[in-house]
């Protein structure tokens, strides 16, 4: 009953948000953390954000958020 | 990476050596499985240490009398089913969701937030939440059911099945015939109820108590600290997910489960009856119960099947010890849930034996 | 005099009358423009090189329509166009067969009907028959395609299962998982906002590039449904061999891979509409990983894995990224998001 993704809340109203993995948007809950705000870095599970993420333990323990970097880079090679 | 990964086999070995007998690790959590199935742990460990899944996964700790109760509930006129995917194909005395959904009423959703939005878009229809998970989930449907009461939301009601790990736990080790040396706790369960929720395991059974988060290597991590207890003969709550888990977990989600749900006794399949170990709707709720509105209950089926699984899942037995295996329980025509999932313990070894060699 | 064209299909449009033949004359004629088609007769008469010939069906029931990086028409072209491909044919027609529910806005069947003979004339392929039929509101979900092709077999390419031995190397043309997932973020019950697109394209020109510049394919197929782990599966069923991968080696997309593991699925069982597999020997593997990789449709291709002996059983085993090992097996058949 565990399957939860380390995402970033890039938009908040009340305790409704949209977090962002890898550029993909869901429509998630913050209700459970209200402690989240806009650039949070937030686990996600079942459509709620459920605990916060210490960033610099995340790339450690996360290999997607690891590879963001590299993400990042084509991502701006697409763009600019 | 690789050097990491290095220094937990070796602790592994250096435990397997000085115990100089089978090691049993159990991890309680259906996620916890299909990753160490998926990133093929089993095979990278010291052949004297054995990863038993034990009762964590939806699919397989629902009773029987659960899911019956979902398919009678799905036959009733004007009801929409709504439940999150694991459950779909979980057979109960006669079918699953999946194969016996003859109204179309069945819908998967991701979130219990999308099955109150069902009942908003639906007026006309009662829909019921098939509420499964641990404490992780066990907030979202809170949250749900807090909404619906604000908001006045009728058509709405929740068939929990929600679980408890700490009782789970606690019970399996008072089980006198238990084969467990150490638990390998869930990291998102944990994010809930922080890791000092393991501390009466530890005191009550002296067993480590590791709480790892679900990648590989935070799961070989997890295997090489409680390595380390065993050969320093230490016993502790320790956690290897820094990242995210906290002693005293996320006290709003516990407040929100608090103010809608009570511990209450419970069956798990194979497990049978355990005390406070499942989650029940509190008076001022009770509305929102789907056994309420319907006026039914759970009723213990006597399995006669002759399904094993709860043994299997406790570890005390192997697959092929059930007389079911291979013969009348396949993964074509499951009678267990532990055949239904395709991760769980009866249906990995019909394919491919133990420990990922092929079954001959 | 003429009558009115309505905005959305009627039954009537495909009653065989008035209404058909306005349907055929002034919206699918005018986008497939052949001479063939034109003569409007009951079958297409085709002269073809050779009388080794490859045909093949398929039908397109693919929900929503539109999809980032396509739709239903295009799909259609190009799913029977790569199942000629990687039978080792050249493409050369197609039949384009359509079950319209009543209710369809004329303005969208256009847009596919575009779409297709797009798909078509860009690969060089003619459609040259089809057929119209409308069913009633509810008895199909707005649009079926199918689509029946014949190609030509390249000279002295014959790809067989039996023709796999241990040594050979699998070679994927690019990225899994796109198809699929764009799909399912479209899904009503899933929906989520995402750059990925579609990899639906035609394969012919690469696939031909490579059987025309190397000797050493002997077998390719397209991983469509069930995804990469269900096309290696059935090779390994058909020629009784045992296929090894390498998870480092699988080339996926972030953003495909994020998408997936928040809702659990497991991207080896993701259809793919723009890619192949290859088995090929060990000598031409390299000449043929370099000749995808010259195309834009192969930019990502990798060699990942080999064929080895089935010693207990024909499987697919695959290396993970930790250095265990696990099988990977025949997809159930139907993905379904999970919380656990």
């Amino acid at each position: 009953m565990c399957l939860a993704i380390p995402a970033r809340i890039v938009e908040l109203e009340g305790d409704k948000a949209v977090a962002e993995a890898m550029g993909n948007r869901w429509k998630i809950k913050t209700t459970l953390l209200p402690e989240a705000t806009v650039g949070t870095l937030v686990l996600v599970h079942a459509g709620f954000a459920i605990g916060l993420i210490n960033e610099e333990e995340a790339k450690e323990t996360w290999e997607l958020l690891a590879q963001i970097d590299a993400f990042n880079q084509t991502q701006d090679k697409i763009s600019g | 990476m690789l050097e990491r990964i290095h220094n937990a086999l070796s602790l592994m070995d250096k435990a397997c050596k000085s115990l100089a007998r089978q090691i049993n690790i159990m991890e309680v959590c259906g996620t916890h499985t299909v990753s160490i199935f998926r990133s093929g742990i089993a095979s990278t460990l010291p052949a004297q240490m054995k990863l038993l899944s034990g009762p964590g996964c939806p699919v397989c700790v629902t009773d029987l009398s659960y899911i019956n109760l979902v398919l009678e509930l799905a036959k009733e006129k004007n009801v929409l089913i709504a439940t999150y995917g694991d459950m779909v194909r979980v057979p109960g005395s006669d079918g699953s969701l999946e194969r016996k959904n003859k109204n179309n009423n069945v819908m998967v959703v991701l979130s219990s937030e999308d099955a109150l939005q069902l009942a908003k878009d639906n007026p006309d229809k009662m829909v019921v939440f098939v509420a499964v998970g641990f404490e992780t989930t066990t907030p979202a449907t809170a949250v749900a059911v807090s909404e619906a009461d604000q908001l006045g939301i009728e058509n709405f009601c929740v068939l929990s099945g929600h679980k408890r790990v700490i009782p789970a736990m606690q019970a399996l080790l008072s089980d006198k015939n238990n084969k467990i040396d150490a638990f390998l706790c869930p990291g998102h369960v944990t994010v809930i109820i922080g890791s000092d929720a393991y501390h009466p395991i530890v005191n009550q059974f002296a067993k480590p108590c590791v709480v790892a988060g679900f990648e590989p290597m935070q799961i070989i991590q997890g295997l090489g600290e409680i390595s380390r207890q065993l050969i320093e003969h230490k016993v502790e709550v320790k956690s290897v997910y820094e990242a995210v888990v906290t002693q005293k977990g996320n006290t709003t989600a516990q407040k929100v489960i608090d103010r809608c749900f009570e511990p209450a006794d419970g069956y798990w399949r194979g497990l049978g009856k355990i005390e406070n170990s499942t989650y029940k709707l509190k008076p001022e709720y009770e509305r929102f119960d789907a056994c309420r509105r319907f006026g039914v209950e759970e009723k213990p089926v006597d399995d006669t099947t002759g399904c094993r699984c709860g043994e299997v899942l406790c570890g005390l037995i192997e697959p092929p010890q059930c007389a079911l295996f291979g013969k009348k329980c396949s993964p074509d025509i499951p009678v267990g849930p532990c055949m239904v999932s395709s991760e769980g313990a009866c249906a990995a070894w019909f394919k491919y034996g133990p420990k990922g060699e092929r079954a001959k | 005099m003429n009558t009115e064209q309505p905005p959305k299909i009627l039954l009537a449009h495909g009653g065989g009358g008035r209404l058909t033949d306005q349907l055929i004359r002034q919206h699918i004629l005018p986008k497939i423009k052949n001479d063939t088609i034109a003569e409007l007769a009951d079958a297409a008469k085709l002269n073809l090189s050779s009388p080794q010939v490859c045909f093949s069906t398929d039908s397109y029931v693919v929900k929503p329509l539109f999809f980032n990086g396509g739709d239903i028409g295009k799909l259609a072209v190009c799913g029977t166009i790569n199942d000629l491909a990687v039978s080792g044919a050249k493409p050369v027609a197609l039949s384009l067969s359509l079950i319209i529910e009543e209710g369809l806005e004329i303005s969208l069947l256009d847009k596919i009907l575009s779409s297709a003979a797009a798909a078509a004339r860009e690969n060089n392929v003619l459609i040259v028959a089809g057929d119209t039929k409308v069913v009633e509101l509810g008895a199909a979900d707005k649009l079926f395609i199918n689509t029946a092709g014949i190609g030509v077999r390249l000279t002295g390419v014959d790809l067989g299962l039996d023709k796999l031995a241990v040594g050979d190397k699998v070679l994927l043309s690019g990225t899994i998982g796109d198809h699929g997932m764009t799909i399912i973020s479209q899904r009503q019950d899933i929906k989520f906002q995402t750059e990925i697109q579609s990899d639906c394209a035609a394969l012919a020109e690469l696939t031909c590039s490579i059987l025309e510049n190397t000797n050493g394919v002997k077998f390719m197929r397209d991983p469509t449904r069930g995804g990469l782990a269900a096309t290696l599966n059935e090779i390994v069923a058909g020629s009784n061999k045992a296929i090894e991968i390498s998870e480092v080696d699988i080339p996926v997309n972030l953003p495909v891979l994020a998408a997936a593991e928040m809702l659990g699925f497991d991207v080896l069982n993701i259809a793919n509409e723009g890619k192949f597999v290859a088995i090929v020997s060990p000598d031409s593997a390299e000449q043929a990983l370099g000749i995808c990789k010259e195309h834009p449709l192969g930019r990502d291709a990798a060699i990942i894995g080999r064929v080895i002996e089935a010693t207990q059983a024909p499987l697919v085993e695959l290396i993970t990224k930790i250095g265990g090992r696990r099988i990977v097996q025949m997809p159930y058949g139907r993905e379904l998001p999970r919380i656990c």
